[in-house]
């Protein structure tokens, strides 16, 4: 016998760990879903780690209302097949009762608006800990991100005052108000999650894979053609076989020429990819560290 | 598919800018292909934009917008690359700033440490600061980069006297595998590809090191050790009566029909099954996250720890610990702290510092024993109830524990049992 895991196993053996430690240590903490790849992969192994119990935390929908039609569908057939209970953070709803002020213009999105909403909805459920699928290789702010990332009572982050981790002990006492976001898969890359679900075998939404899609392009970016992303007289759309890398809202994903119909051709894809999966994010590229200043106001 | 047989290796690098630290890390992932195009233009335009003259990989490293404003790395940053053989994750921990609480972060979880020397210099204060802290905080394995070498002719004997030096120095420390490499980072010397002008090298490269170093037996496979972190009850009627006791595996291999013992009740039961969604494991074994149930029915709870009856824990609340302190406040000499050990919390209270060690020298200081920041020193505590313990040199998972301030809620500390 080898007693050796693969590194697959091992991360998903981290995670797991992190996933049922949040379990013990928080009184009601919730699993953000965006529909993505990372967050079907928290679910996935959320699964595992209370299997045969069912995933002991509801799980939160930050809307901004311009989503892709596939991401609500599937949204919607797994929270049925969990018997798990749904929370929508809705941006419209923000925007309505005029919290928020929307963008406006050409390139107007409503990404910078959810963290009022994710906000809003972590104060209303009285959330004391928010798991998201957010990885490390992702983004250089994210690098530096713990797994257990502590929060102050208006949901700031702190890059400079972390609590430093060490081994397999997770600090995560907190004081009345506060709270903390969770990062369960911190140490996958985009190939490691791929590689996971391929192995896993685990459904995922059709965008991920190459399909026929009406786009444009704009600053060296595909975009789908939507009612929600107003197009400038030059822009013209024209039809090509995309799949998305990343999803997130409609107006800020951007689309990859692609003919990886399958995960295994989506894993060689990757492989040897000269770009990374978020530079088709256009809220990424607002300025060099657009992340971190969005993170330190409590976004994802 | 080949990627379902590679393995996982964690290492930390230390070092200043002048140690070629980035340029190293930048290397190794440009020559394995991690660093993405994107990533590249990115770097080279703040480069050009800060109006140096080549591109700054550290750039790639250096996240936060207070790094890249003071050129400096505040923190542990986490990097990832893969081979066919291995995935890696580096933890870049910087060189000068909280060098201690950084480096023991990373280190805390290391397979292996690479210590950088620049070959002109020789073995430096901070060489052996680096070499002590991989040391306390037993990293299995040890790689000496001897950078630079294309700067002293890829001269051996250069080569020779940082070795000797160095392995001077490591005799008094506890280290148990050790390995040298000649390198130069900026020209790619033994990185990735084998040098021309070291013919006098027979060793691996760095690369084909760390895709080869035996790594399988770092974890104690020897002591079992299950610390319940979770209770599994789903009330439902398909599983009526379930009580699964979910843990990472610690230590030791664990299979079905073990006699079992569960600390602190001392009552003994059999493993009736390891139990994952995807069907039993006729054993288990760390790093593993898995879900036992017993025969019996006994209470089990969080905090807990299953292991053989024939083979305990040490069960203690004296405790000799080395400590290695994080926060602006120093340590309070009979001050009190909430301790976290595996999956158990208790309170403490120090008892006494027995010295305070001068990581630049060894030297036990019994005079002057605050421990500051940044500070490592011996300790004696007492804990408000028995901690199930081995010694950190036996097992890193159950002889490590992390100190929590009972006001700020903040992580003041890291301790490993002696």
């Amino acid at each position: 016998m080898n007693y050796q895991l693969n590194h697959l196993r091992e991360l998903e053996s981290e995670s797991i760990f992190i996933l049922r430690e949040v379990a013990a240590q928080f009184e009601n903490p919730v699993l953000m879903f965006s529909g993505g790849k990372d967050s079907i992969l928290m679910v996935h192994l959320a699964q595992k780690a209370f299997y045969p119990g069912r995933i002991p935390f509801p799980l939160l929908h930050v809307d901004t209302g311009h989503n892709f039609a596939e991401t609500i569908a599937y949204r919607d057939a797994l929270v049925e097949r969990l018997g798990a209970r749904l929370i929508v953070g809705s941006v419209q709803e923000a925007i309505d009762k005029g919290m928020v002020t929307e963008e406006k213009g050409y390139n107007a999105s409503r990404n910078g608006l959810q963290t009022v909403a994710l906000l809003e909805a972590l104060e209303q459920g009285k959330y004391d800990a928010a798991l998201g699928g957010a990885r490390r290789d992702e983004e250089k702010a994210r690098a530096k991100e713990r797994f257990f990332s502590h929060r102050d009572e208006f949901g700031q982050w702190d890059p400079k005052n972390q609590r430093p981790e060490l081994w397999n002990l997770f600090n995560g006492k907190k004081q009345f108000g506060e709270h903390f976001r969770v990062f369960p898969i911190s140490n996958w890359t985009e190939l490691d999650v791929w590689q996971y679900l391929a192995m896993e075998k685990v459904e995922l939404p059709s965008l991920y894979f190459a399909h026929k899609r009406k786009v444009f392009e704009r600053d060296g970016t595909l975009l789908a053609d939507s009612e929600y992303i107003p197009k400038k007289p030059n822009e013209e759309v024209k039809e090509m076989m995309v799949r998305c890398r990343t999803i997130g809202d409609i107006t800020c994903t951007g689309v990859w020429p692609s003919q990886a119909t399958t995960l295994e051709a989506i894993i060689e894809e990757i492989a040897t990819t000269r770009m990374t999966e978020r530079g088709g994010r256009t809220d990424d590229k607002r300025s060099e560290t657009s992340m971190e200043d969005r993170k330190k106001t409590g976004y994802f | 598919m080949d990627y379902q047989s590679s393995e996982l290796l964690r290492f930390t690098t230390a070092g200043s800018v002048d140690d070629g630290k980035s340029t190293l890390i930048g290397r190794m992932l440009y020559d394995s292909k991690s660093i993405f195009q994107d990533q590249m233009e990115a770097i080279e335009a703040s480069s050009l934009r800060r109006g140096e003259s080549e591109v700054n990989l550290a750039l790639l490293t250096d996240g936060l917008k207070s790094e890249r404003e003071q050129g400096i790395t505040i923190d542990v940053a986490y990097r990832y690359f893969s081979t066919p053989k291995r995935k890696f994750i580096i933890a870049d921990t910087p060189g000068h700033i909280q060098y201690t609480r950084n480096m023991v972060t990373g280190a805390s979880t290391a397979n292996v440490a690479l210590v950088l020397v620049d070959a002109r210099n020789g073995v430096v204060e901070q060489t052996r600061r680096h070499a002590i802290i991989a040391s306390l905080l037993q990293i299995p394995h040890l790689v000496v980069c001897i950078n630079k070498m294309d700067l002293v002719d890829y001269n051996e004997a250069a080569y020779e006297t940082i070795k000797e030096d160095f392995e001077q120095f490591a005799a008094k420390l506890d280290v148990k595998d050790v390995s040298f490499i000649p390198i130069s980072a900026l020209k790619g010397d033994n990185v990735v590809h084998r040098s021309e002008h070291t013919s006098w090298y027979e060793g691996p490269t760095l690369m084909y090191y760390l895709e080869n170093v035996h790594i399988a037996s770092d974890h104690n496979f020897i002591d079992t050790r299950l610390p319940v972190q979770y209770v599994i009850r789903p009330n439902t009627d398909e599983f009526h009566d379930y009580r699964g006791y979910a843990g990472r595996i610690a230590g030791g291999v664990m299979k079905k029909g073990d006699k079992v013992m569960v600390l602190p009740s001392g009552f003994t039961s059999t493993i009736k099954k390891i139990d994952t969604i995807d069907g039993e494991l006729e054993e288990a074994f760390p790093p593993q996250s898995v879900t036992v149930l017993l025969e019996d029915d006994i209470d089990v709870s969080r905090g807990d720890m299953i292991v053989r009856e024939n083979n305990q824990p040490e069960v203690e609340q004296d405790l000799e610990v080395m400590v290695c302190w994080f926060n602006e406040k120093p340590l309070q000499p009979r001050g009190k702290y909430t301790i976290m050990h595996t999956t158990q919390e208790a309170r403490c209270i120090v008892k006494e510092v027995r010295y305070r060690l001068d990581i630049n020298s060894l030297h036990r200081d019994l005079e002057n024993t605050q421990i500051k920041m940044n500070d490592i020193g011996r300790i004696v505590l007492r804990t408000t109830k028995p901690l199930f313990f081995d010694a950190y040199r036996k097992n890193r998972i159950t002889g490590s524990l992390i100190f929590v301030d009972e006001g700020t809620n903040e992580t003041v500390g890291a301790g490993m049992i002696i």
